[in-house]
């Protein structure tokens, strides 16, 4: 579906808000994946949002102020690696309708194109092989709406949890079923929202997973919130975290 | 009789979401609505052929809609079919009653048609003193409950066996009380079969609308329709604006996306084309054939390019099967005729953002719609866009009633997020004040409802920007 | 006011039409699917049999005694019928010489308002198709003046009489080598089963409005 660079020497890293505030470790053990192939991460330290809440909320305005900010950040030609499925498809899908009467729309087009999300990346561009340090566990699958629907990379995140041997993949019965988060919805729906965050958590709780995976962090603070507000022993990790801490044995933050 | 009331989503969505029963009900009916269609359009890639051809002659019938019109408006005229214009709802509600009156007649029958619905027909025909019944199985038992369909396809979904056997025992004089489903279809096939010889005028609405011959293309299964089309000696056909293709050649590919998407079959039982009233020497058939097409809205919608889409809509239902908030609040929840993500898109642009907008909010933008719209309707592109007018004081802006939603408290929240998120220091000193607050933040505004269901976010000790710096990773 | 409404809608449409809109892109007819004529005879019973139809093959000679045996077995009192036609003549001619154990041939030669009660009582109805799909699999029927409307739908067994060579590949392909668009009649039905609905709970029940077995004689010249 997308076309990856060969041998990549030198990608950006566009940490995403969530993780800056939330999910730091989470975006440290994507660079240190990335680095340990020896690819030179480049982080601009101006980087913010991929402007996403303002563009799904009815502030497409707000939304292009932002992100053209982003875009002047990542000015050189290389790809453009996403800790999140939800952002990268923000970023490589909607970047192009968001600016589509702007005259620089082909340079847009450009940015666009260079935008992965990270386990397309590790699986399609660096042929990533994952050695399984740590004791048993069992973990189950939740897929973000955007990165299964809009950036076609559930197959490439779980592969990476396969290639972990030691690791028992369980799949949820409903995986593709929206846990509710869906950014403002789950403050403007609420009712419904934790509807559907509660039937995801039930989904959880059936597979027998000590622990909960996923790509996206609006999805991970979504349900593990709901997770412990209702005393639930499953702990939910970012992909990522979850892969270093497999193949060192140790946290990413360390 | 209707139980729509002006649209309160949130107390609609509070009663639906403590019926256990209704979404017991509407969860299985959909979990087996959405399998059928996975197994009918196995093929990934010959159905995503087949969803770019919907997709296309949709476009490319309404790059022509005025002259495609004119097409099926001679042709069905020169074929005898008598063609109405109604600009708006009672407009059309009085061109069914003209047409009733001009016959002396008091006795219609119905076939499904969700243009009816969105008139609200029956009980306008009701208080001029007609019965005008419904015929297909599912709307026949909710308007027996005097309700609205609680979905395009199959209207009484929300209801189970014995809910079923109840209202028949109560409103249906002489019927046994049976909880059998072949009981219950004998029940209704014999009263209903005593209407269809009885009644005066049939009434149907219109799947496809072909210009180039002039024929009406209705898709059924029970013998309801062709029933409502061919006994009476009148037939009044009811179709918005939006439902005229091209070509007889059309339908073969429309066909299969509508019937896959709907019922998950490769056909429906019975496929009509009614191209004229009875002719001469012919022995049944009416005698005349009525079509009325309705705008009610559709042809501002049209004017805009973005919004067009929304016209594409061949009324399958598949949209609602998979959302995920359909599954959860059912149909009555949306307050109009069209509920599920087509509804969040289409009742905001027909009734205007004031009444309807609330609508587009009730969407996680899962894309799950989007996925398997036969026609490739950009559903949630224009969720955002029904968004985007709410707040929109633009005079640009096309949406009837944009801006309604505008206030400061947002439009300041939104600004100062802009100034956060474009000045990359002060972003990193607010995110150091909020982690050192930290679980200690005021339950208040979006926090309240977040916490509601869930734990307070922690803000982490350090945020990934200080990791990184202290880290080494280059910054360029 | 009918006139004034179009008017409005119309121009409405027109200044729609003049704003500068998506490309249009020319639909891409899917790849066509052809069969061969043990294929399709194959695929159309095969389709039609998991919708409850029930299907014989049968050739020239022994069609009619089909027919009869089928009527026989239960024990029906009427069978209505189109007059003057090629079928119809057959089965008066065939009735004649049986043993008058058949249901009483009732041949639909007045105008409904005539006949109407009548037909409500009769317990078959046969037809001859014009032809059949075999994907999806259905029936193609043509009414005309000679063979109405309602004898595929009223009575609660329809008997449909179906000439081999005339089952095409597909819907796509009857249209083209048959020409309908240059002449439609006042009412085409495809016919893929006896009436159904899943109204109800999703449950599957047969025989709703529509008849409530289809019974399709697939007739093979050698």
């Amino acid at each position: 579906m997308h076309t990856y660079p060969e041998n990549p020497q030198k990608v950006y890293y566009f940490g995403t808000c969530l993780v800056d505030m939330f999910y730091p470790g989470a975006g440290m053990a994507g660079i240190k994946l990335l680095q340990q192939k020896g690819v030179k991460v480049i982080f601009p330290s101006q980087q913010t949002c991929c402007g996403q809440p303002a563009y799904n909320s009815g502030f497409p305005d707000e939304a292009r102020t932002v992100a053209r900010k982003q875009i002047e950040l990542f000015s050189e030609d290389y790809p453009i690696v996403v800790p999140s499925g939800s952002c990268a498809g923000m970023m490589r899908h909607h970047y192009p309708k968001l600016f589509e009467n702007d005259p620089r729309i082909d340079q847009i087009k450009k940015f666009s194109e260079r935008i992965f999300e990270l386990s397309e990346f590790l699986v399609h561009a660096l042929n990533i092989q994952l050695e399984d340090q740590g004791p048993p566990i069992k973990v189950t699958w939740h897929s973000s709406c955007h990165a299964l629907r809009e950036m076609g990379v559930t197959e490439d995140s779980k592969s990476l949890i396969r290639q972990l041997k030691n690791v028992e993949l369980v799949e949820l019965q409903r995986e593709h079923d929206c846990c509710g988060f869906g950014g403002t919805f789950a403050v403007k729906q609420p009712a419904i929202s934790a509807a559907m965050v509660k039937d995801k958590t039930e989904d959880i709780r059936k597979t027998g997973a000590t622990r909960l995976i996923t790509g996206d962090c609006g999805c991970l603070m979504n349900i593990s919130g709901a997770m412990q507000y209702d005393k639930t022993s499953i702990s939910g990790q970012h992909l990522a975290e979850f892969i270093w801490e497999r193949i060192n044995d140790e946290p990413s933050t360390a | 009789m209707t139980n729509l009331q002006p649209l309160d989503f949130e107390k609609n969505v509070a009663r639906a979401l403590k019926d256990k029963q209704l979404i017991k009900n509407i969860k299985s009916a959909m979990d087996t609505l959405v399998l059928k269609r996975k197994n009918i359009f196995s093929n990934t890639a010959e159905t995503e052929q087949l969803r770019v051809l919907g997709n296309s002659t949709k476009t490319n019938a309404l790059s022509k809609l005025p002259e495609l019109l004119e097409r099926l408006e001679k042709k069905c005229t020169q074929n005898g079919i008598k063609v109405h214009w109604a600009e708006t709802i009672p407009e059309a509600n009085q061109l069914v009653l003209d047409i009733m009156k001009s016959h002396q007649a008091t006795r219609l029958v119905k076939g499904k048609s969700m243009v009816s619905e969105e008139m609200e027909l029956n009980a306008y025909l009701q208080k001029n003193g007609i019965e005008a019944l419904e015929t297909d199985l599912g709307e026949f038992i909710i308007q027996l409950n005097h309700e609205t369909p609680a979905h395009i396809i199959v209207p009484a979904i929300h209801k189970n066996k014995d809910q079923i056997s109840k209202i028949f025992h109560d409103n249906i004089p002489d019927a046994p009380y049976t909880e059998n489903v072949d009981e219950l279809n004998a029940i209704a096939r014999k009263t209903l079969r005593h209407k269809f010889k009885q009644a005066d005028v049939g009434l149907s609405g219109v799947n496809f609308a072909v210009a180039e011959t002039g024929t009406l293309c209705l898709v059924e299964n029970e013998g309801n329709g062709r029933m409502c089309t061919t006994v009476p000696g009148v037939h009044i056909a009811l179709m918005g604006l939006e439902k005229v293709v091209e070509k007889l050649e059309d339908l073969p590919p429309m066909l299969r996306l509508l019937i896959g998407s709907a019922t998950g079959q490769l056909i429906t039982t019975y496929v009509n084309m009614i191209t004229s009233p009875r002719k001469e020497g012919e022995k049944d058939g009416p005698k005349e054939v009525h079509l009325i097409i309705l705008d009610n809205g559709r042809s501002k919608i049209f004017a805009d390019p973005q919004r067009r889409k929304t016209l594409y809509c061949i009324r399958c239902g598949t949209c609602l099967s998979h959302c995920p908030v359909y599954n959860r609040i059912g149909g009555h929840a949306y307050g109009y005729i069209y509920p599920g993500p087509i509804g969040k898109i289409l009742n905001p642009q027909v009734e205007g953002l004031e009444a309807a907008g609330v609508l587009a909010t009730a969407s996680s933008l899962c894309n799950a719609c989007e996925e398997v719209c036969p026609v490739k309707i950009p559903i949630p592109e224009l969720i955002r866009r029904i968004r985007n007018e709410s707040y929109s004081k633009d005079p640009a802006s096309t949406v009837e009633g944009h801006g309604y939603k505008s206030n400061w408290i947002e439009s300041l929240v939104w600004k100062i997020w802009t100034f956060i998120n474009t000045s990359p220091r002060i972003n990193a000193a607010g995110i150091k004040v909020l982690a050192a607050l930290g679980l200690k933040l005021p339950k208040a505004g979006p926090l309240k409802q977040w916490t509601r269901y869930r734990s307070t976010p922690e803000f982490a000790p350090q945020s990934l920007h200080e990791l990184v710096k202290q880290n080494g990773v280059h910054n360029e | 006011m009918s006139e004034q409404s179009r008017d409005r809608i119309f121009s409405r449409l027109y200044a729609g039409c003049r704003q500068p809109s998506i490309s249009v892109p020319q639909p891409v007819p899917m790849p066509a699917k052809t069969y061969s004529r043990t294929e399709k005879i194959e695929k159309l019973k095969t389709l039609m049999e998991a919708m409850r139809t029930e299907v014989h093959v049968t050739d020239a000679q022994n069609w009619i005694h089909k027919l009869e045996e089928i009527l026989r077995k239960r024990k029906l009192k009427s069978l209505v019928y189109p007059p003057q036609t090629t079928l119809g003549d057959t089965l008066e001619s065939q009735w004649k010489n049986s043993a008058g154990d058949l249901p009483q041939l009732i041949p639909y030669e007045k105008e409904i308002e005539g006949f109407k009660d009548q037909l409500f009582n009769i317990d078959a109805g046969i037809t001859t198709t014009a032809g059949a799909i075999a994907d999806p699999g259905a029936l193609i029927l043509w009414p005309s003046k000679k063979e109405p409307r309602l004898i595929s739908l009223v009575p609660s067994i329809h008997i449909a009489v179906l000439q081999a060579e005339k089952i095409y590949s597909s819907f796509l392909e009857v249209m083209q080598k048959e020409n309908w668009s240059a002449k439609m009649p006042t009412n085409v039905v495809l016919i893929s089963g006896p009436s159904k609905t899943a109204d109800i709970e999703m449950t599957l029940a047969f025989g709703v409005h529509g008849p409530k077995e289809l019974i399709v004689l697939v007739v093979e010249e050698y």
